[in-house]
């Protein structure tokens, strides 16, 4: 079968699931909560008992934690070369020693450990961002199909099937080189846009599926617009599967931004270091320093481990199907 | 069980391939036989290459991945002693200028043969110049080497070569327009290989072709390049990205093959390259990162280059006003600390640069001192420029290296920390090297900003001339009120007859451009490296990398 | 139907036109160019400017997309000038695909006959220390960076016990002969196995590393449709039945666990021209990703055109294809 009909439909699941889901939730008024469990509470008492979500909560607290606290938390700053005096062309990359366990890092004398602490933060606010503008350009446009329907749908749908046509990578790789200038930002935009159709279709699926629902009939039978409709019922109900996407991706725009610092596309300023940066430029250390590289790639590896942890979890939370 | 359809399916494909097999044939040559008769030089040298040869032509190149396949397997008129910058005679034996320096004789060395057996001799160079000389609309573009050092096609106005005749069977007078420093000493570059005239007739390797963006290449230029050289093509593999030489029985010259065959496999990553050769699939490979160099000493054969290369930062006075005060370039000079820049991220053997050439180009002023680092005199001169605090863009390239620029964006980092230590603000350019990062710094579109140069041949033109000789050009040299006089000066140097009277005005113009003008500043020169595995020996180390592969002793 | 399938043929003609034109607008909007690449430090900016000209470069956008478009018709997609100067773009990419697809494949098969019986012996022993075990080395499978496990391999395959080459597709010493451009069929076909296995030997590190994700997505798929399956009615009436294992295995618990797997497989086949581009160049596999990697660097417009264009291309022929065997199946379809 086609994959991209795959993509699709694998997407469109998820958000039927939710739209289905949404139905028990109504107006809270008119069903009287007899025994009837809110999708939400139900999922979270599933969810407290679950190991395996509760281990990708505690890697995702405690990589939030560290980001938030990490110049705290960080020996020294990450931009001074501490051991720039021991750097010689015979010795690049000075080991461990005392105040400085990982040693520094490449030829410039920096902390590793320092960088790799303050590298959470910069790692948080890269995933995050990408996320967050993936998700908006997604709302933008999965509303707009979703709630005009019609020959608006039909050409935001056309757009976002010719994002979906390209591989994601490559796409965000298209992207990266189409900035000229690359900088954090054009990283976290070429990032941003893979999920962007993602998005988009997840919302446009769950909406359409609202339209018919008993809830918008009602409110639609009230007299209520079409804007309130869509911005007070539609989209709050069809945040659950966005939501699940958004952990997951945000464990893909990590290791994405570290394959684009690998292809020389990433972030050249290292002044504010990032994992995925930080594993892209070790490359040139390879042989000489493997902890360089080893030590960004194991922080990437347990941080999207966590999110992905907590984000299949909460996946199977929210699917009626397991709630059997 | 449901066995049965695969089943089917399996004996279906077996079926067809049978089928097909029957009209794909093995056509493997056994090309160890050729050189089973002398000796022990069987052996076959893998080199790693980072990059495919542009074209097999290399009059149409201007690449290095490209030039070190047609170094074995071209000769020029001249060419280098191995191992320096010094011409010493290749096809031509020995050469006079006549006294205006306009017309130069070359002897030939007799007996000598194209791999394809036509003669070489008078009438075939001046076929080759005449053949390099008439080139069509896309070829004038394309041939990069003659354009910039003849200026010139079909004899247009300021061309510097005039025209080839040959004397007898073994004498070939050349004149060029006006003396200058770089003949001959350029006739060995490989652009101006001598190729033979009956294959370049043969596929037509005149016929290149501007289409669909890029240079569509003649057949010559694609399959069937014949020189003079140790090495002969056999053939380029393009899906499985290798390039085959074999030994030329035949060759004339002093240094014979010891090898029977050069493969160039191409790897673009330098972590692979790297990886290979340890690995032991590849002998040797170009450039290694210096950060390997310590592991590469160890465990390999690592070969270092003489230094000759450059790495300045220009600076341009018409993209940042501020930059016209000598006092504010000379402070930017005395803020940065380049003996800690040169220990930390260059190589070893690496030297912190006296003036805009190598010490071993002629021209070299040995007097100048380098300008020490001295934070507290660049803050002085600053206040007294009136510019303390001043801020500045510093433009540096990314997904490059280059021989003199291991690491750019470290180089960039070093000398922002130094600046600020001084009080100057720094804003980060980073720019693609091929992404725009060329043309501007070079159309001096860059306030501030790393470039480098590696020498082509020993000559200081090569050096001075390529920063300065244009008054529009990167470093915009002629909007200074001493502009005019320095570029002419320049172009006086250049075309003084008499070498000795030359190497002292260049010293005289060093020391001005260092004390007086300071149009840039001169940081580095780093030795670039080859490496080769413990087994291969016998290969040196040229600073123009000239190297000759095909002396390699590969013990088994 | 005639008119259903015309306008389906219409829309996908304009989505690869507007995707050209997109492509071809917004790669010569960038600063620098393949001159740059080409000539690096070392020309004028006279000289510069003359090769530009020259290449039809610094005409307006509309003029060079025109010229573009016209040569296209004419089955001529550009020159290269980074990845392989001189050579036709097109051609380039039919020289490169075979390696790429011979890549893929491997990987696939990696992914398959390790993922199917992993998943199905993880679902058989649900919540035991094999399931864990497999379901935890299936999420870390997916976080490792692609290009940092490339490094890993090589280094302990390779370097430090010297079991598989590193770099390449064959030895260049084998002097093989090309039929299809397929190493290993051509070394079948040829009765050159030797040269089979080494084309072989070079596949299987870049296959492993190219393999990890679909291995985990099969992986996980399979797990999950086992469980569904064996849950299922008829699989507890033939156990019930007093069916022998082997029985319900073959026929009733894979055969319909792997409809699920089968589409899945399909999925992950798109992804993998994704994780060709790192993977080639960890491994300089000469493929169709270590060209678009080669081509970004050297800012070559015409193999990056030919090469983005036809990834889209294969993805809009498969779709249109599928939505007319729809069209023929399901006679609503062509009202909507």
């Amino acid at each position: 079968m086609n994959p991209m009909q795959r993509k699709k439909d694998r997407i469109d699941k998820l958000a039927e699931q939710a739209a289905g889901a949404s139905a028990d939730v109504p107006d809270a008024g008119k069903v009287a909560d007899t025994g009837g469990v809110s999708l939400i509470a139900s999922a979270w008492r599933r969810l407290r008992r679950n190991p395996v979500f509760l281990v990708g909560l505690a890697v995702t607290v405690l990589f939030v934690l560290i980001a938030i606290f990490a110049p705290l938390l960080a020996p020294h700053n990450g931009q001074t070369g501490y051991l720039l005096n021991q750097v010689t062309p015979n010795d690049p990359v000075p080991g461990g020693q005392d105040g400085f366990p990982l040693g520094a890092d490449g030829q410039t004398g920096r902390d590793l450990l320092s960088r790799l602490i303050l590298g959470s933060r910069q790692t948080l606010i890269v995933g995050v961002c990408a996320t967050l503008a993936g998700l908006a350009g997604g709302v933008v446009l999965g509303t707009l199909a979703g709630a005009f329907g019609g020959w608006v749908d039909t050409v935001v749908m056309r757009l976002v099937d010719v994002m979906l046509s390209l591989p994601s990578l490559l796409l965000a790789i298209s992207v990266a080189t189409l900035f000229g200038r690359p900088s954090q930002w054009t990283l976290i935009v070429a990032i941003s846009v893979v999920q962007v159709p993602i998005f988009a279709r997840l919302l446009r699926g769950s909406m359409l599926a609202q339209r018919a629902s008993d809830h918008v009939l009602a409110a639609r039978a009230l007299g209520v617009k079409r804007g309130p409709i869509t911005f007070r019922h539609m989209l709050p109900n069809s945040l659950g599967p966005v939501l699940v996407q958004a952990t997951l991706v945000l464990a893909t725009s990590i290791i994405d931004a570290a394959a684009l610092s690998f292809l020389g596309l990433g972030n050249p300023d290292d002044s504010s270091p990032e994992w995925g940066q930080m594993l892209g430029k070790a490359q040139d250390y390879f042989d000489v320093a493997p902890r360089l590289a080893f030590w960004p790639a194991a922080c990437i590896v347990v941080v999207a481990f966590g999110f992905t942890l907590m984000g299949e979890s909460l996946r199977e939370a929210l699917d009626p199907k397991t709630r059997r | 069980m449901a066995v049965t359809k695969p089943t089917a399916a399996v004996v279906l494909i077996a079926a067809s391939a049978l089928t097909l097999s029957a009209c794909a044939s093995s056509k493997r040559s056994d090309n160890n036989a050729s050189g089973g008769a002398k000796g022990n030089t069987n052996a076959t040298l893998n080199f790693g290459a980072a990059g495919a040869p542009a074209t097999l032509d290399p009059f149409y190149a201007s690449d290095g991945e490209t030039f070190r396949v047609s170094r074995q397997i071209f000769q020029g008129l001249t060419g280098f002693k191995p191992g320096t910058a010094e011409v010493a005679p290749a096809l031509a034996t020995s050469w006079t200028p006549s006294s205006d320096g306009k017309t130069w004789t070359f002897k030939l060395k007799t007996g000598v043969k194209f791999t394809d057996g036509t003669p070489f001799n008078a009438d075939a160079v001046c076929k080759n110049f005449k053949r390099m000389d008439s080139q069509n609309a896309a070829g004038q573009q394309a041939s990069e080497y003659w354009l910039t050092n003849m200026g010139g096609y079909n004899g247009a106005k300021g061309e510097l070569y005039q025209g080839c005749t040959a004397k007898d069977d073994a004498t070939v007078e050349i004149k060029i327009a006006r003396p200058t420093s770089k003949f001959p000493a350029l006739l060995g570059l490989p652009a101006f290989s001598m190729q033979s005239p009956t294959a370049l007739d043969k596929y037509k390797a005149n016929d290149i072709k501007a289409q669909g963006e890029g240079f569509v290449y003649p057949a010559y230029a694609n399959a069937h390049p014949v020189g003079t050289g140790p090495m002969k093509f056999q053939s380029y593999d393009k899906t499985n990205k290798t390039v085959t030489l074999v030994r030329n029985d035949d060759y004339a010259g002093d240094e014979k093959p010891t090898i029977a065959k050069l493969v160039f496999q191409i790897i673009p990553d330098e972590t692979a390259r790297k990886q290979a050769l340890s690995a032991g699939t590849i002998d040797g490979y170009d450039l290694p990162n210096p950060v390997d160099w310590p592991s590469l000493k160890k465990d390999d054969n690592l070969e270092i280059r003489p230094a000759f290369n450059i790495l300045y930062l220009g600076l341009n006075s018409q993209v940042d006003p501020n930059l016209k005060d000598l006092k504010v370039r000379q402070a930017l000079y005395y803020a940065i600390n380049r003996d800690q820049l040169v220990k930390s991220l260059l190589p070893s053997g690496a030297s912190v640069a006296t003036q805009f050439m190598p010490k071993t180009v002629a021209g070299y002023n040995d007097s100048l001192q380098p300008y020490k680092y001295d934070p507290a005199k660049a803050k002085q001169l600053l206040s007294e420029a009136g510019k303390s605090g001043m801020s500045i863009t510093l433009w540096y390239p990314t997904e490059v290296t280059r021989p003199y620029m291991p690491a750019p964006d470290k180089i960039f980092n070093a000398i922002k920390a130094n600046w600020e230590a001084v009080g100057i603000k720094v804003t980060p350019k980073p720019l693609p090297w091929a992404g725009g990062y060329v043309t501007q710094t070079q159309n001096g579109k860059a306030s501030a900003y790393l470039m480098g140069w590696t020498g082509d041949y020993d000559t200081p033109d090569n050096f001075l001339g390529s920063f300065f000789s244009d008054p529009k050009g990167q470093m915009s040299v002629g909007a200074y009120p001493w502009g005019a006089k320095f570029v002419k000066d320049l172009a006086d140097a250049d075309s003084m007859v008499d070498e000795s009277a030359r190497t002292a005005k260049y010293e005289q113009i060093n020391k001005q451009v260092m004390e007086q003008y300071l149009p840039g500043l001169p940081i580095s020169s780093s030795p670039p490296a080859i490496v080769f595995s413990k087994k291969v020996t016998g290969v040196t180390p040229s600073p123009l990398t000239d190297e000759h592969l095909w002396t390699a002793k590969v013990d088994k | 139907m005639l008119r259903y399938i015309l306008r389906r043929l219409l829309q996908a003609v304009l989505v690869m036109f507007v995707l050209s034109l997109l492509l071809f607008a917004w790669l010569r909007s960038l600063p620098g160019g393949p001159v740059d690449a080409m000539l690096g430090e070392r020309a004028t900016p006279e000289n510069r400017a003359a090769m530009r000209k020259t290449l039809g470069l610094d005409d307006p956008l509309p003029v060079q997309y025109l010229r573009f478009l016209d040569n296209a018709v004419h089955g001529n997609f550009g020159t290269s000038t980074g990845v392989q100067s001189g050579t036709d773009a097109f051609s380039l990419f039919w020289q490169r695909l075979p390696a790429t697809v011979e890549l893929s494949v491997f990987a696939i098969i990696i992914a398959l006959v390790t993922a199917i019986p992993l998943g199905y012996f993880a679902a058989k022993r649900h919540g035991g220390l094999l399931d864990t075990g497999s379901v935890v080395l299936s999420l870390i499978g997916v976080a490792v960076p692609v290009f940092f496990l490339g490094f890993v391999l090589k280094y302990f395959f390779s370097i430090e016990w010297n079991l598989l080459p590193p770099t390449g597709r064959q030895s260049a010493d084998l002097n093989a002969t090309r039929v299809t451009n397929f190493y290993v069929l051509d070394g079948l076909l040829t009765r050159e196995y030797d040269a089979s296995w080494d084309a072989i030997k070079h596949l299987i590190l870049p296959a492993i590393a190219l393999a990890t994700i679909p291995f985990a997505i099969i992986f996980r798929i399979t797990r999950a449709s086992v469980l569904d399956v064996l849950g299922e009615d008829y699989v507890r009436t033939a156990e019930a039945k007093g069916l022998s294992r082997r029985v319900i295995r073959g026929r009733h618990v894979l055969r319909n666990a792997m409809l699920p797997v089968v589409t899945t497989i399909g999925l992950q086949v798109g992804g993998l021209l994704t994780g060709a581009v790192l993977t080639e160049t960890v491994f300089a596999f000469p493929g169709l990703g270590d060209a678009l990697a080669t081509a970004f660097t050297t800012r070559d417009y015409p193999v990056l055109q030919v090469l983005i264009l036809m990834a889209a291309l294969g993805y809009v022929i498969v779709n249109l294809l599928v939505d007319l065997a729809y069209a023929v199946i399901d006679p609503r379809v062509r009202t909507r």
